[in-house]
Protein backbone atom coordinates (compact mmCIF):
# COMPACT_ATOMS: atom_id res chain seq x y z
CA UNK A 1 0.00 0.00 0.00
CA UNK A 2 1.20 3.23 -0.16
CA UNK A 3 2.45 5.24 2.30
CA UNK A 4 -0.09 8.64 2.04
CA UNK A 5 2.07 10.44 5.64
CA UNK A 6 4.82 10.49 3.27
CA UNK A 7 4.04 11.01 -0.15
CA UNK A 8 2.43 14.34 1.39
CA UNK A 9 5.74 15.70 2.55
CA UNK A 10 6.36 15.57 -1.11
CA UNK A 11 3.48 18.49 -1.94
CA UNK A 12 4.26 21.68 -0.34
CA UNK A 13 1.01 22.95 -1.11
CA UNK A 14 -0.89 20.60 1.51
CA UNK A 15 1.54 22.46 4.62
CA UNK A 16 -1.03 24.99 3.83
CA UNK A 17 -3.83 26.29 6.05
CA UNK A 18 -7.30 27.73 5.38
CA UNK A 19 -9.48 29.94 7.16
CA UNK A 20 -6.88 28.39 9.83
CA UNK A 21 -7.33 24.91 9.61
CA UNK A 22 -5.31 22.92 7.86
CA UNK A 23 -5.77 22.47 4.22
CA UNK A 24 -7.83 18.76 3.34
CA UNK A 25 -8.15 18.77 -0.38
CA UNK A 26 -10.50 16.43 -1.74
CA UNK A 27 -11.17 18.02 -5.29
CA UNK A 28 -8.56 16.32 -7.19
CA UNK A 29 -11.04 15.31 -9.89
CA UNK A 30 -10.76 19.09 -10.75
CA UNK A 31 -6.98 19.51 -10.39
CA UNK A 32 -4.29 17.99 -8.33
CA UNK A 33 -1.79 19.09 -6.57
CA UNK A 34 2.03 19.18 -7.29
CA UNK A 35 4.86 16.84 -6.06
CA UNK A 36 7.99 19.07 -5.63
CA UNK A 37 9.26 17.28 -7.95
CA UNK A 38 7.11 18.44 -10.54
CA UNK A 39 7.71 22.38 -9.40
CA UNK A 40 11.54 21.64 -9.51
CA UNK A 41 11.21 20.35 -13.20
CA UNK A 42 9.68 23.92 -13.97
CA UNK A 43 12.22 26.02 -12.22
CA UNK A 44 14.99 23.83 -13.79
CA UNK A 45 13.87 24.51 -17.09
CA UNK A 46 13.44 28.15 -17.21
CA UNK A 47 16.72 28.76 -14.95
CA UNK A 48 19.07 26.40 -16.56
CA UNK A 49 17.75 25.81 -20.63
CA UNK A 50 15.03 27.95 -21.50
CA UNK A 51 15.30 27.67 -25.54
CA UNK A 52 12.92 27.36 -28.62
CA UNK A 53 12.96 23.20 -29.99
CA UNK A 54 13.22 21.62 -32.83
CA UNK A 55 15.51 24.91 -34.49
CA UNK A 56 17.91 26.18 -32.81
CA UNK A 57 21.28 24.39 -32.86
CA UNK A 58 23.16 25.87 -30.07
CA UNK A 59 23.54 23.63 -26.29
CA UNK A 60 20.32 25.25 -24.66
CA UNK A 61 17.67 24.88 -28.02
CA UNK A 62 19.79 20.86 -28.04
CA UNK A 63 18.98 20.35 -24.37
CA UNK A 64 15.45 21.55 -24.51
CA UNK A 65 14.40 19.75 -27.70
CA UNK A 66 15.94 16.75 -25.79
CA UNK A 67 13.46 16.96 -22.89
CA UNK A 68 10.72 17.58 -24.67
CA UNK A 69 10.83 14.25 -26.73
CA UNK A 70 12.01 13.03 -23.83
CA UNK A 71 9.02 13.97 -22.33
CA UNK A 72 7.18 12.96 -25.06
CA UNK A 73 8.47 9.01 -24.78
CA UNK A 74 7.96 9.17 -20.96
CA UNK A 75 4.47 9.65 -21.38
CA UNK A 76 3.84 7.12 -24.33
CA UNK A 77 5.58 4.19 -22.21
CA UNK A 78 3.70 5.29 -19.12
CA UNK A 79 0.20 4.57 -21.43
CA UNK A 80 2.35 1.77 -23.25
CA UNK A 81 1.99 3.30 -26.58
CA UNK A 82 4.44 1.49 -29.30
CA UNK A 83 5.89 4.89 -30.14
CA UNK A 84 6.48 8.61 -29.34
CA UNK A 85 5.42 9.59 -33.00
CA UNK A 86 1.40 8.25 -31.18
CA UNK A 87 2.16 11.28 -29.03
CA UNK A 88 0.20 14.35 -29.66
CA UNK A 89 1.32 17.57 -26.91
CA UNK A 90 -2.22 19.35 -26.94
CA UNK A 91 -3.24 21.64 -23.74
CA UNK A 92 -5.71 19.15 -21.83
CA UNK A 93 -8.18 16.82 -22.70
CA UNK A 94 -10.44 19.56 -24.37
CA UNK A 95 -8.78 20.24 -26.87
CA UNK A 96 -7.36 16.74 -27.62
CA UNK A 97 -10.66 15.60 -28.30
CA UNK A 98 -11.67 18.87 -29.99
CA UNK A 99 -8.46 18.01 -32.44
CA UNK A 100 -9.99 14.75 -33.30
CA UNK A 101 -13.59 16.30 -33.73
CA UNK A 102 -12.24 19.00 -35.95
CA UNK A 103 -9.54 17.11 -38.10
CA UNK A 104 -11.07 13.38 -37.57
CA UNK A 105 -14.12 14.45 -37.60
CA UNK A 106 -14.65 16.96 -40.57
CA UNK A 107 -12.77 14.22 -42.90
CA UNK A 108 -15.10 11.12 -42.07
CA UNK A 109 -18.15 11.78 -40.81
CA UNK A 110 -20.64 12.80 -42.66
CA UNK A 111 -24.46 13.68 -43.31
CA UNK A 112 -26.17 10.80 -41.74
CA UNK A 113 -23.29 9.27 -39.96
CA UNK A 114 -24.08 8.36 -36.20
CA UNK A 115 -21.43 8.91 -33.37
CA UNK A 116 -22.53 7.76 -29.82
CA UNK A 117 -21.70 9.23 -26.35
CA UNK A 118 -22.89 8.03 -23.17
CA UNK A 119 -24.83 10.16 -20.69
CA UNK A 120 -22.23 10.53 -18.04
CA UNK A 121 -20.12 12.31 -20.56
CA UNK A 122 -18.07 15.73 -19.28
CA UNK A 123 -19.06 18.47 -21.39
CA UNK A 124 -15.54 18.43 -23.32
CA UNK A 125 -16.50 15.04 -24.54
CA UNK A 126 -20.24 16.62 -25.82
CA UNK A 127 -19.40 19.61 -27.03
CA UNK A 128 -17.04 19.19 -29.42
CA UNK A 129 -19.17 16.21 -31.15
CA UNK A 130 -22.45 18.92 -31.24
CA UNK A 131 -20.30 21.34 -33.06
CA UNK A 132 -19.60 18.73 -35.91
CA UNK A 133 -22.67 16.93 -35.83
CA UNK A 134 -24.36 20.64 -36.20
CA UNK A 135 -21.29 20.84 -39.57
CA UNK A 136 -22.12 18.13 -40.92
CA UNK A 137 -25.34 17.00 -40.44
CA UNK A 138 -24.36 13.68 -38.38
CA UNK A 139 -26.44 12.07 -35.82
CA UNK A 140 -25.79 12.10 -31.66
CA UNK A 141 -26.68 8.56 -30.16
CA UNK A 142 -26.56 8.17 -26.03
CA UNK A 143 -25.99 5.35 -23.85
CA UNK A 144 -28.07 5.06 -20.97
CA UNK A 145 -27.09 4.51 -17.29
CA UNK A 146 -28.50 1.99 -15.16
CA UNK A 147 -29.58 3.21 -11.52
CA UNK A 148 -26.06 2.57 -10.35
CA UNK A 149 -24.57 4.90 -12.68
CA UNK A 150 -22.94 2.24 -14.69
CA UNK A 151 -23.41 2.37 -18.41
CA UNK A 152 -25.93 -0.15 -20.13
CA UNK A 153 -23.40 -2.01 -22.30
CA UNK A 154 -24.65 -5.33 -22.90
CA UNK A 155 -28.16 -5.52 -22.03
CA UNK A 156 -30.93 -4.72 -24.31
CA UNK A 157 -32.64 -1.37 -23.80
CA UNK A 158 -35.16 -1.53 -21.31
CA UNK A 159 -38.91 0.89 -21.35
CA UNK A 160 -38.17 4.34 -20.19
CA UNK A 161 -34.34 3.52 -19.57
CA UNK A 162 -31.71 4.75 -21.70
CA UNK A 163 -30.61 2.83 -24.80
CA UNK A 164 -27.85 0.61 -24.68
CA UNK A 165 -24.73 0.01 -26.76
CA UNK A 166 -25.41 -3.12 -27.91
CA UNK A 167 -29.12 -1.92 -29.23
CA UNK A 168 -27.36 1.25 -30.90
CA UNK A 169 -24.75 -0.64 -32.70
CA UNK A 170 -26.95 -2.92 -33.98
CA UNK A 171 -29.65 -0.23 -35.23
CA UNK A 172 -27.75 2.20 -35.91
CA UNK A 173 -25.08 -0.68 -37.62
CA UNK A 174 -22.68 1.12 -40.19
CA UNK A 175 -23.41 4.57 -40.16
CA UNK A 176 -21.86 4.56 -36.59
CA UNK A 177 -18.27 6.22 -37.30
CA UNK A 178 -17.40 6.62 -33.48
CA UNK A 179 -17.64 5.88 -30.12
CA UNK A 180 -16.57 8.18 -27.44
CA UNK A 181 -17.10 7.62 -23.83
CA UNK A 182 -15.07 8.89 -20.85
CA UNK A 183 -13.13 6.08 -19.28
CA UNK A 184 -14.34 7.38 -15.21
CA UNK A 185 -17.17 9.50 -14.93
CA UNK A 186 -15.97 12.59 -13.23
CA UNK A 187 -19.18 12.69 -11.21
CA UNK A 188 -19.78 8.35 -10.45
CA UNK A 189 -16.37 7.23 -10.02
CA UNK A 190 -17.90 4.43 -12.74
CA UNK A 191 -14.95 2.92 -14.24
CA UNK A 192 -16.46 2.29 -17.77
CA UNK A 193 -14.79 -1.20 -19.12
CA UNK A 194 -13.13 0.66 -22.21
CA UNK A 195 -11.40 -2.99 -23.13
CA UNK A 196 -14.70 -4.75 -23.73
CA UNK A 197 -16.36 -1.53 -25.27
CA UNK A 198 -13.71 -1.71 -27.96
CA UNK A 199 -13.54 -4.80 -29.01
CA UNK A 200 -18.09 -4.42 -29.52
CA UNK A 201 -17.00 -1.09 -31.43
CA UNK A 202 -14.87 -2.51 -33.25
CA UNK A 203 -16.91 -5.68 -34.49
CA UNK A 204 -19.54 -2.76 -35.99
CA UNK A 205 -16.92 -1.48 -37.79
CA UNK A 206 -16.37 2.36 -35.86
CA UNK A 207 -13.54 3.84 -33.58
CA UNK A 208 -13.68 4.18 -30.39
CA UNK A 209 -12.38 7.45 -28.10
CA UNK A 210 -11.68 7.18 -24.67
CA UNK A 211 -11.76 10.25 -22.29
CA UNK A 212 -9.08 9.27 -20.07
CA UNK A 213 -8.94 13.03 -18.01
CA UNK A 214 -10.15 10.44 -15.06
CA UNK A 215 -8.63 7.25 -15.79
CA UNK A 216 -5.22 8.09 -16.52
CA UNK A 217 -4.33 9.90 -13.36
CA UNK A 218 -5.87 7.42 -10.89
CA UNK A 219 -5.77 3.96 -12.90
CA UNK A 220 -3.11 1.99 -14.76
CA UNK A 221 -4.11 2.68 -18.39
CA UNK A 222 -2.93 0.53 -20.72
CA UNK A 223 -3.71 1.75 -24.59
CA UNK A 224 -2.42 -2.12 -26.30
CA UNK A 225 -4.67 -3.75 -23.63
CA UNK A 226 -7.40 -1.30 -24.40
CA UNK A 227 -7.09 -1.18 -27.87
CA UNK A 228 -8.81 1.90 -28.18
CA UNK A 229 -8.47 4.38 -30.94
CA UNK A 230 -8.06 7.58 -29.48
CA UNK A 231 -6.89 8.45 -25.96
CA UNK A 232 -7.22 12.09 -24.15
CA UNK A 233 -5.85 13.39 -21.14
CA UNK A 234 -4.67 16.10 -19.26
CA UNK A 235 -1.49 16.73 -17.04
CA UNK A 236 -2.98 19.01 -14.58
CA UNK A 237 -5.07 15.97 -13.03
CA UNK A 238 -2.23 13.80 -12.99
CA UNK A 239 0.44 15.62 -10.76
CA UNK A 240 1.36 17.83 -13.64
CA UNK A 241 1.08 21.38 -14.29
CA UNK A 242 -1.71 22.62 -16.35
CA UNK A 243 -1.53 23.65 -19.58
CA UNK A 244 -0.29 20.43 -21.38
CA UNK A 245 -2.64 17.60 -22.23
CA UNK A 246 -2.39 14.49 -24.84
CA UNK A 247 -4.12 12.48 -28.11
CA UNK A 248 -2.77 9.55 -28.12
CA UNK A 249 -4.36 7.47 -31.01
CA UNK A 250 -3.20 4.99 -33.48
CA UNK A 251 -0.52 6.08 -36.28
CA UNK A 252 -2.18 5.31 -39.18
CA UNK A 253 -5.25 7.23 -37.88
CA UNK A 254 -2.87 9.95 -37.39
CA UNK A 255 -1.27 9.58 -40.27
CA UNK A 256 -4.61 9.99 -42.10
CA UNK A 257 -6.02 12.65 -40.43
CA UNK A 258 -5.43 16.10 -42.13
CA UNK A 259 -3.16 19.03 -39.60
CA UNK A 260 -5.90 20.81 -37.11
CA UNK A 261 -3.13 24.10 -37.11
CA UNK A 262 -1.36 25.94 -39.16
CA UNK A 263 1.52 27.38 -38.73
CA UNK A 264 5.64 26.64 -37.50
CA UNK A 265 7.20 23.66 -36.71
CA UNK A 266 3.80 21.08 -38.31
CA UNK A 267 5.63 21.33 -41.89
CA UNK A 268 8.04 20.41 -43.91
CA UNK A 269 8.75 22.69 -46.17
CA UNK A 270 6.55 25.92 -47.10
CA UNK A 271 5.60 27.09 -50.32
CA UNK A 272 3.22 30.69 -50.64
CA UNK A 273 0.40 28.35 -51.75
CA UNK A 274 0.44 25.63 -50.10
CA UNK A 275 2.83 23.98 -47.77
CA UNK A 276 4.50 19.97 -47.18
CA UNK A 277 3.14 18.41 -43.63
CA UNK A 278 5.68 17.22 -40.95
CA UNK A 279 5.97 13.41 -39.75
CA UNK A 280 4.10 12.79 -36.71
CA UNK A 281 3.45 13.82 -34.02
CA UNK A 282 4.74 17.12 -35.12
CA UNK A 283 2.27 17.66 -37.74
CA UNK A 284 -0.42 18.37 -35.11
CA UNK A 285 2.06 20.71 -32.78
CA UNK A 286 2.11 24.22 -34.72
CA UNK A 287 3.86 26.85 -32.96
CA UNK A 288 6.05 26.90 -30.09
CA UNK A 289 4.51 24.29 -28.01
CA UNK A 290 4.12 24.04 -24.40
CA UNK A 291 7.89 22.92 -23.27
CA UNK A 292 7.60 23.71 -19.64
CA UNK A 293 5.04 21.93 -18.87
CA UNK A 294 5.42 18.68 -21.52
CA UNK A 295 8.93 18.72 -19.06
CA UNK A 296 6.38 19.12 -15.99
CA UNK A 297 4.26 16.47 -16.91
CA UNK A 298 6.94 14.10 -17.52
CA UNK A 299 8.13 14.60 -13.91
CA UNK A 300 4.92 13.95 -12.48
CA UNK A 301 4.97 10.81 -14.63
CA UNK A 302 8.10 9.83 -12.85
CA UNK A 303 6.18 9.90 -9.39
CA UNK A 304 3.47 8.57 -10.25
CA UNK A 305 5.62 5.71 -12.20
CA UNK A 306 7.83 5.24 -8.83
CA UNK A 307 4.57 4.46 -6.59
CA UNK A 308 2.82 2.48 -9.05
CA UNK A 309 -0.38 3.07 -10.78
CA UNK A 310 -1.61 -0.16 -9.15
CA UNK A 311 -0.58 0.94 -5.77
CA UNK A 312 -2.22 4.53 -6.60
CA UNK A 313 -5.34 2.56 -7.72
CA UNK A 314 -5.79 0.08 -4.53
CA UNK A 315 -4.70 3.16 -1.91
CA UNK A 316 -8.16 5.51 -3.71
CA UNK A 317 -10.25 2.18 -3.88
CA UNK A 318 -9.37 1.61 -0.17
CA UNK A 319 -9.93 5.15 0.82
CA UNK A 320 -13.56 5.38 -1.26
CA UNK A 321 -14.76 2.04 0.30
CA UNK A 322 -13.79 4.03 3.55
CA UNK A 323 -15.59 7.32 2.48
CA UNK A 324 -18.70 5.89 1.07
CA UNK A 325 -18.86 3.64 4.35
CA UNK A 326 -18.15 7.59 6.59
CA UNK A 327 -20.79 9.03 4.51
CA UNK A 328 -23.50 6.53 5.13
CA UNK A 329 -23.66 7.71 8.70
CA UNK A 330 -24.59 11.14 7.89
CA UNK A 331 -28.82 10.99 7.77
CA UNK A 332 -30.25 12.80 4.52
CA UNK A 333 -27.18 11.27 2.39
CA UNK A 334 -27.29 10.84 -0.95
CA UNK A 335 -24.97 9.28 -2.88
CA UNK A 336 -24.68 9.06 -6.57
CA UNK A 337 -22.74 6.23 -8.94
CA UNK A 338 -22.18 2.66 -8.17
CA UNK A 339 -20.87 0.77 -4.95
CA UNK A 340 -17.65 0.15 -3.82
CA UNK A 341 -16.70 -3.15 -4.67
CA UNK A 342 -18.12 -2.64 -8.20
CA UNK A 343 -16.94 -4.98 -10.97
CA UNK A 344 -14.22 -5.38 -12.30
CA UNK A 345 -11.71 -2.23 -10.54
CA UNK A 346 -14.26 -0.48 -8.19
CA UNK A 347 -15.39 2.55 -8.15
CA UNK A 348 -13.22 5.33 -8.53
CA UNK A 349 -12.36 7.90 -6.07
CA UNK A 350 -15.01 10.35 -6.72
CA UNK A 351 -17.98 10.13 -4.34
CA UNK A 352 -20.74 12.98 -5.22
CA UNK A 353 -23.65 13.42 -3.19
CA UNK A 354 -26.55 15.81 -1.81
CA UNK A 355 -28.11 16.38 1.22
CA UNK A 356 -31.36 15.98 0.26
CA UNK A 357 -34.92 14.49 1.91
CA UNK A 358 -38.36 13.78 -0.03
CA UNK A 359 -36.23 15.12 -3.48
CA UNK A 360 -35.68 18.43 -1.66
CA UNK A 361 -32.29 20.02 -1.11
CA UNK A 362 -31.85 20.06 2.56
CA UNK A 363 -28.49 22.39 1.81
CA UNK A 364 -27.44 23.51 -1.54
CA UNK A 365 -24.13 21.93 -2.55
CA UNK A 366 -22.80 25.35 -2.89
CA UNK A 367 -23.67 26.36 0.75
CA UNK A 368 -22.09 23.05 1.55
CA UNK A 369 -18.72 23.73 -0.47
CA UNK A 370 -18.53 26.82 1.82
CA UNK A 371 -19.26 25.70 4.98
CA UNK A 372 -16.29 22.90 4.20
CA UNK A 373 -14.41 25.51 2.84
CA UNK A 374 -14.29 27.38 6.67
CA UNK A 375 -13.44 24.18 8.01
CA UNK A 376 -10.26 23.80 5.86
CA UNK A 377 -12.33 21.42 3.25
CA UNK A 378 -11.48 21.88 -0.97
CA UNK A 379 -14.64 19.81 -1.91
CA UNK A 380 -16.44 21.16 -6.17
CA UNK A 381 -20.07 21.81 -5.76
CA UNK A 382 -22.40 22.44 -9.32
CA UNK A 383 -23.05 20.26 -12.10
CA UNK A 384 -18.96 19.48 -12.78
CA UNK A 385 -19.21 19.90 -16.59
CA UNK A 386 -22.07 17.39 -16.98
CA UNK A 387 -25.21 19.44 -16.79
CA UNK A 388 -27.09 16.30 -18.46
CA UNK A 389 -25.71 13.47 -16.11
CA UNK A 390 -26.92 15.90 -13.29
CA UNK A 391 -29.76 16.56 -14.37
CA UNK A 392 -30.33 12.99 -14.97
CA UNK A 393 -30.26 12.48 -11.47
CA UNK A 394 -33.16 15.32 -11.36
CA UNK A 395 -31.15 17.51 -8.97
CA UNK A 396 -29.32 21.32 -9.59
CA UNK A 397 -26.21 20.61 -8.32
CA UNK A 398 -24.15 17.90 -6.89
CA UNK A 399 -21.45 18.01 -3.84
CA UNK A 400 -18.53 16.21 -4.88
CA UNK A 401 -15.51 15.12 -2.81
CA UNK A 402 -12.52 13.45 -5.25
CA UNK A 403 -9.09 11.45 -3.45
CA UNK A 404 -5.63 11.43 -5.10
CA UNK A 405 -2.66 10.04 -3.43
CA UNK A 406 -1.96 12.01 -1.14
CA UNK A 407 -5.33 11.92 1.01
CA UNK A 408 -6.01 10.20 4.07
CA UNK A 409 -8.88 8.02 6.04
CA UNK A 410 -8.33 10.80 8.81
CA UNK A 411 -9.19 13.63 6.35
CA UNK A 412 -12.63 11.69 5.40
CA UNK A 413 -13.17 11.63 8.95
CA UNK A 414 -12.73 15.57 8.67
CA UNK A 415 -15.35 15.87 5.80
CA UNK A 416 -17.92 14.02 7.81
CA UNK A 417 -17.72 15.90 10.47
CA UNK A 418 -17.95 18.93 8.83
CA UNK A 419 -21.08 17.61 7.12
CA UNK A 420 -22.36 17.01 10.57
CA UNK A 421 -21.70 20.68 11.27
CA UNK A 422 -23.45 22.01 8.37
CA UNK A 423 -26.16 20.23 9.07
CA UNK A 424 -26.39 21.92 12.72
CA UNK A 425 -25.61 25.46 11.27
CA UNK A 426 -28.81 24.71 8.83
CA UNK A 427 -30.23 23.62 11.83
CA UNK A 428 -30.96 20.00 11.20
CA UNK A 429 -30.64 17.49 13.89
CA UNK B 1 -16.75 30.11 10.60
CA UNK B 2 -20.45 30.22 12.02
CA UNK B 3 -20.70 34.22 11.34
CA UNK B 4 -20.25 32.90 7.59
CA UNK B 5 -23.66 31.64 7.49
CA UNK B 6 -25.03 34.20 10.09
CA UNK B 7 -27.84 34.32 11.26
CA UNK B 8 -29.79 36.83 9.63
CA UNK B 9 -28.79 34.82 6.37
CA UNK B 10 -30.16 31.43 7.70
CA UNK B 11 -33.57 33.57 8.56
CA UNK B 12 -33.96 35.01 5.25
CA UNK B 13 -32.86 31.84 3.69
CA UNK B 14 -35.27 29.52 5.92
CA UNK B 15 -38.45 32.38 5.56
CA UNK B 16 -37.50 34.16 2.84
CA UNK B 17 -39.25 37.92 2.38
CA UNK B 18 -41.77 38.63 -0.49
CA UNK B 19 -41.51 34.74 -1.53
CA UNK B 20 -43.82 33.88 -4.29
CA UNK B 21 -45.79 34.99 -7.95
CA UNK B 22 -47.56 37.63 -8.23
CA UNK B 23 -50.97 36.85 -10.43
CA UNK B 24 -50.24 40.22 -12.77
CA UNK B 25 -47.17 41.63 -12.45
CA UNK B 26 -45.91 44.85 -14.58
CA UNK B 27 -42.01 43.42 -14.68
CA UNK B 28 -41.38 39.70 -14.70
CA UNK B 29 -37.68 38.94 -15.28
CA UNK B 30 -36.09 35.53 -14.24
CA UNK B 31 -32.50 34.25 -14.85
CA UNK B 32 -30.20 31.33 -14.31
CA UNK B 33 -26.64 31.36 -13.34
CA UNK B 34 -25.29 28.35 -15.37
CA UNK B 35 -22.75 27.57 -12.96
CA UNK B 36 -24.64 26.57 -10.11
CA UNK B 37 -28.39 25.91 -11.27
CA UNK B 38 -29.63 28.74 -9.47
CA UNK B 39 -32.53 30.28 -11.21
CA UNK B 40 -34.10 33.37 -9.80
CA UNK B 41 -37.49 35.21 -10.77
CA UNK B 42 -38.73 38.50 -10.11
CA UNK B 43 -42.24 39.73 -10.15
CA UNK B 44 -43.10 43.38 -9.46
CA UNK B 45 -46.03 45.46 -9.37
CA UNK B 46 -46.29 49.19 -10.13
CA UNK B 47 -47.74 51.53 -8.29
CA UNK B 48 -50.56 53.89 -10.78
CA UNK B 49 -47.56 56.48 -11.84
CA UNK B 50 -45.85 53.21 -13.37
CA UNK B 51 -42.56 54.19 -11.52
CA UNK B 52 -42.64 53.12 -7.85
CA UNK B 53 -42.56 49.57 -6.84
CA UNK B 54 -45.80 48.61 -5.07
CA UNK B 55 -45.14 45.33 -4.39
CA UNK B 56 -42.39 42.67 -5.48
CA UNK B 57 -42.24 38.62 -5.19
CA UNK B 58 -39.51 36.40 -5.43
CA UNK B 59 -39.12 32.71 -6.81
CA UNK B 60 -36.89 29.78 -7.83
CA UNK B 61 -34.12 27.54 -6.77
CA UNK B 62 -30.77 28.28 -5.10
CA UNK B 63 -28.38 28.54 -2.32
CA UNK B 64 -28.49 30.59 0.67
CA UNK B 65 -26.71 32.89 -0.11
CA UNK B 66 -28.60 33.80 -3.81
CA UNK B 67 -32.02 33.01 -1.59
CA UNK B 68 -31.01 35.64 1.51
CA UNK B 69 -29.63 38.13 -1.14
CA UNK B 70 -33.01 37.90 -3.14
CA UNK B 71 -34.85 38.41 0.23
CA UNK B 72 -33.11 41.39 1.60
CA UNK B 73 -33.48 42.65 -2.34
CA UNK B 74 -36.89 42.28 -2.38
CA UNK B 75 -37.33 44.42 1.29
CA UNK B 76 -34.89 46.94 -0.07
CA UNK B 77 -36.70 47.77 -3.81
CA UNK B 78 -40.54 47.68 -2.39
CA UNK B 79 -41.35 51.80 -2.32
CA UNK B 80 -38.68 52.80 -4.64
CA UNK B 81 -38.77 54.56 -8.00
CA UNK B 82 -37.06 52.47 -10.95
CA UNK B 83 -34.51 54.96 -11.42
CA UNK B 84 -33.46 54.59 -8.11
CA UNK B 85 -33.39 50.37 -8.69
CA UNK B 86 -31.45 51.21 -11.90
CA UNK B 87 -28.67 52.94 -9.79
CA UNK B 88 -28.15 50.00 -7.09
CA UNK B 89 -24.98 48.91 -7.36
CA UNK B 90 -23.46 45.67 -5.99
CA UNK B 91 -21.74 47.58 -3.05
CA UNK B 92 -25.46 48.39 -1.92
CA UNK B 93 -26.51 44.43 -2.17
CA UNK B 94 -22.98 43.49 -0.65
CA UNK B 95 -23.96 45.62 2.41
CA UNK B 96 -27.09 44.13 3.14
CA UNK B 97 -25.42 40.54 2.71
CA UNK B 98 -22.31 41.76 5.34
CA UNK B 99 -20.66 39.29 3.64
CA UNK B 100 -17.30 38.80 2.19
CA UNK B 101 -17.54 36.32 -0.79
CA UNK B 102 -15.06 35.11 -3.37
CA UNK B 103 -15.49 35.75 -7.41
CA UNK B 104 -17.79 32.22 -7.41
CA UNK B 105 -19.81 33.08 -4.56
CA UNK B 106 -20.17 36.75 -5.64
CA UNK B 107 -22.05 35.22 -8.42
CA UNK B 108 -24.74 33.69 -6.10
CA UNK B 109 -25.17 36.85 -4.10
CA UNK B 110 -25.70 39.03 -7.15
CA UNK B 111 -27.96 37.06 -9.17
CA UNK B 112 -31.18 38.56 -7.84
CA UNK B 113 -30.21 42.40 -8.61
CA UNK B 114 -29.33 41.15 -11.94
CA UNK B 115 -32.67 39.90 -12.61
CA UNK B 116 -33.98 43.02 -10.82
CA UNK B 117 -31.77 45.62 -13.20
CA UNK B 118 -32.64 43.66 -16.71
CA UNK B 119 -36.04 43.48 -15.71
CA UNK B 120 -36.42 47.10 -15.00
CA UNK B 121 -34.72 47.58 -17.80
CA UNK B 122 -36.24 45.55 -20.20
CA UNK B 123 -40.21 47.05 -19.14
CA UNK B 124 -38.60 50.92 -19.60
CA UNK B 125 -36.95 50.02 -23.10
CA UNK B 126 -33.89 51.76 -21.93
CA UNK B 127 -31.29 52.15 -24.60
CA UNK B 128 -28.51 52.10 -21.97
CA UNK B 129 -29.65 48.61 -21.25
CA UNK B 130 -27.07 46.90 -18.44
CA UNK B 131 -24.74 44.91 -20.16
CA UNK B 132 -24.71 40.93 -18.77
CA UNK B 133 -21.94 41.86 -16.12
CA UNK B 134 -23.57 45.19 -14.93
CA UNK B 135 -23.15 44.33 -11.30
CA UNK B 136 -19.81 42.92 -11.33
CA UNK B 137 -16.87 45.71 -11.40
CA UNK B 138 -15.02 45.58 -14.45
CA UNK B 139 -11.67 45.45 -12.94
Amino acid sequence: MLNAQSIRADFPILQRQVHGKPLVYLDNAATSQKPEAVIQALTDYYRRYNANIHRGVHTLAEEATAAYEDARRKVGRFINARSPREVVFVRNTTEAINLVAASWGRANVHQGDVIILSEMEHHSNLVPWQLLAQATGAQLEFIGLDDQGRLLVGHPALPGSGQSLDHLLAAHGERVKLVSLSGMSNVLGTINPVADIARQVHEAGALLLVDGAQSVPHLPVDVRAIDADFLAFSGHKMLGPTGIGVLWARPAILEAMPPYMGGGDMIKSVGLLSSEWNELPHKFEAGTPNVADAIGLAAAVDYLTGLGMNQVHAHEHELTAYALDRLAAVPDLQIYGPPAADRPLGRGGVVSFNLIKDGELLIHPHDLASILDHEGIAIRAGHHCAQPLVEHYCVPAMARASFYVYNLEQEVDTLVEALLKARRIFGLK
Amino acid sequence: MDDFYREEILEHYTHPHHYGTLAHPDISHEEQNPLCGDQVRFDIQLDDDQQTVQDVRFSGVGCAISKASASMLSDLIVGKKLDEIKALTKDDVMDELGLDLGPVRLKCALLPLKVVKAGVYGLSGDPDQPSDDDTQDEW
